[in-house]
């Protein structure tokens, strides 16, 4: 349950036939997502896309054990998944809900670690580490609506890295954030994942995004949902906004994914 | 709640966080001025006045010096503002306890909900007799009173603040793996802290008043006693003086609560002033 049993596959996080129906059995029943499968390899970007109402928090949430599936499993390092896992983290959307105003930045990314029972010395310097990861420093003492809406979300990223987990979802973490702090967290993201060899899955509604920073692609149809597509995205591990955004591997993909998520509307 | 909040002194309301003396100057002139030109109507209007039930102010205020100062009263006011203390922190306690009990469990909070709002209305003073056969004469009733009125705005509130607050910050305890009593002291606790205090506050409201009413049956100590004593053997101005000291006290006590809150509740009120 605790995923402690290091296994030898490589596959990180596999998903079989979740199926999520809200309200099951009575009249106001709703399918969220029909059927979904798809596999996280051990140090992958994968994104999740797909339109608005396709289930993609739902997803999220059966993936970080939040949320219990209707039908088929969720498995992580090997393990059924029952609760959630030790070695997983996860950044909401609104780093306005998932930040504690009431703690300091210090005290927000320790707080796992207290959690873990990780003495007081030691928390100091790990804190200190995943601010520093994420591009903060001397951000401790104060609290975190002392902080732009960027770096707040960059607290709450240090916070999920603070205990090193295996995998860290995300749920349209840069939804609320400006255009330009979007782009300096996706490379941001990109930069942590390849420093500590971490795996990655994302939710996100924008496919330029989904493209440019990921492996592989699920791509979700609407509603209720399935998998309509995985695609591979050989973009290589150096990717710059300016010169992978107008390359023509991405604008071919960015059409491909088009198609699929928005068909026969022209 | 709201009704109770209000009821108490609005010129202990949140300050903004200011710099600079003229403003700080101009702010205190803002909130004392009327005072002070009521009191200096009150000191010229009286001071020729001859009617046993209208007396000069400044024979009030010599006569509270001599009644509360001089000649010991001040017992009295020991007496009242320790079984305050003591009823009103057992309330607050307690408040929270029950508060977080409830909210901890929906098959309680569903069967205790008629009893609470039952009890909530039932004008604690009227409990005054049953709390005399029960406990009898002394302290420990008065404070038994004090408690069971107190217990109300804080529990309500402490619920209302605890299932008040965001589910994302529950999602994230859980995914952070902050769980039981680390849970209840990092999220629970400073979560519903704001509406916490605002019940703290109106059981502070409801305290002062069952202090006094407490002490004005059964009772030989207290500065309700001293009120009802003076008024029943005509000494009006010893009356006045007893009032005015009850005044005081209020205030005080509800000066002590404003600038602890601030203090507890920094990050709530500099976040608010931010915007955030």
């Amino acid at each position: 349950m605790e995923g402690t049993t290091l296994t030898t596959t490589e596959t990180v996080l596999a998903v079989e036939g979740l199926k999520k129906v809200y309200n099951e059995g009575t009249q106001a029943a709703f399918t969220a997502i029909q059927s979904v499968s798809f596999t996280v390899q051990r140090g992958e970007f994968v994104c999740i896309v797909g339109p608005s109402g396709a289930g993609k928090t739902t997803l999220l949430r059966a993936l970080a054990g939040l949320a219990a599936p209707t039908d088929g499993t969720v498995t992580f390092e090997g393990a059924k998944l029952d609760g959630v896992p030790a070695k997983l983290g996860l950044v909401f959307q609104d780093y306005s809900r998932s930040l504690y105003p009431w703690l300091t930045n210090g005290r927000n990314v320790g707080a796992p670690l207290a959690a873990r029972g990780i003495p007081k010395s030691e928390r100091t310097a790990r804190v200190r580490e995943a601010l520093e990861a994420v591009g903060l420093g001397g951000v401790e003492k104060k609290y975190p609506w002392e902080l732009s809406g960027g770096m707040q979300q960059r607290v709450a990223i240090a916070r999920s890295l603070s205990y090193r987990p295996d995998l860290l979802l995300m749920d349209e973490p840069f939804a609320s954030v400006d255009a330009q702090t979007r782009f300096d967290l996706e490379d941001l993201v990109l930069r942590v994942r390849r420093d500590l060899g971490i795996t990655v899955v994302l939710v996100t509604h924008d496919i330029d995004e989904a493209i440019y920073l990921s492996d592989r692609i699920v791509v979700l149809s609407g509603n209720p949902s399935v998998v309509k597509e995985v695609v591979d995205v050989p973009l290589g591990s150096e990717r710059t906004q300016t010169a992978t955004r107008s390359s023509e591997e991405f604008l071919a993909l960015r059409n491909h994914l088009l198609s699929l998520v928005m068909p026969a509307r022209v | 709640m709201s009704r109770l909040v209000t009821s108490s002194l609005s010129v202990t309301r949140p300050a903004r966080r200011t710099r600079g003396g003229t403003v700080v100057l101009r702010r205190v002139l803002t909130a004392v001025w009327l005072p002070i030109v009521l009191l200096a109507v009150w000191w010229f209007a009286s001071a020729n006045s001859t009617s046993p039930f209208f007396q000069p102010l400044q024979l009030i205020l010599s006569q509270t010096w001599d009644q509360w100062v001089t000649q010991g009263a001040w017992t009295n006011a020991v007496a009242s503002v320790r079984n305050l203390l003591i009823g009103y922190a057992a309330g607050g306690i307690l408040g929270i306890a029950f508060g977080s009990l409830l909210w901890r469990s929906l098959r309680l909070r569903q069967a205790a909900n008629p009893i609470v709002y039952f009890l909530y209305v039932l004008p604690a003073p009227a409990l005054l007799p049953a709390m005399i056969a029960i406990f009898g004469i002394g302290p420990m009733r008065q404070i038994a009173l004090i408690t069971f009125g107190a217990i109300w705005p804080t529990l309500l509130n402490a619920l209302d603040g605890m299932r008040g607050i965001d589910s994302v910050k529950f999602d994230t305890a859980k995914v952070l793996r902050i769980g039981g009593w680390r849970r209840y002291f990092t999220i629970v606790l400073p979560g519903a802290a704001p509406q916490i205090a605002a019940g703290l506050r109106a059981s502070l409201t409801v305290s002062i008043i069952l202090m006094v009413v407490s002490e004005m049956v059964a009772s030989n100590a207290g500065i309700g006693f001293f009120i009802l004593q003076a008024q029943a053997s005509f000494a009006i101005i010893k009356m006045w003086t007893g009032i005015l000291v009850l005044a005081i006290l209020g205030t005080v006590l509800n000066y002590i609560f404003v600038v602890v809150e601030h203090a507890v509740l920094r990050w709530y009120y500099r976040s608010r002033a931010l915007g955030s």
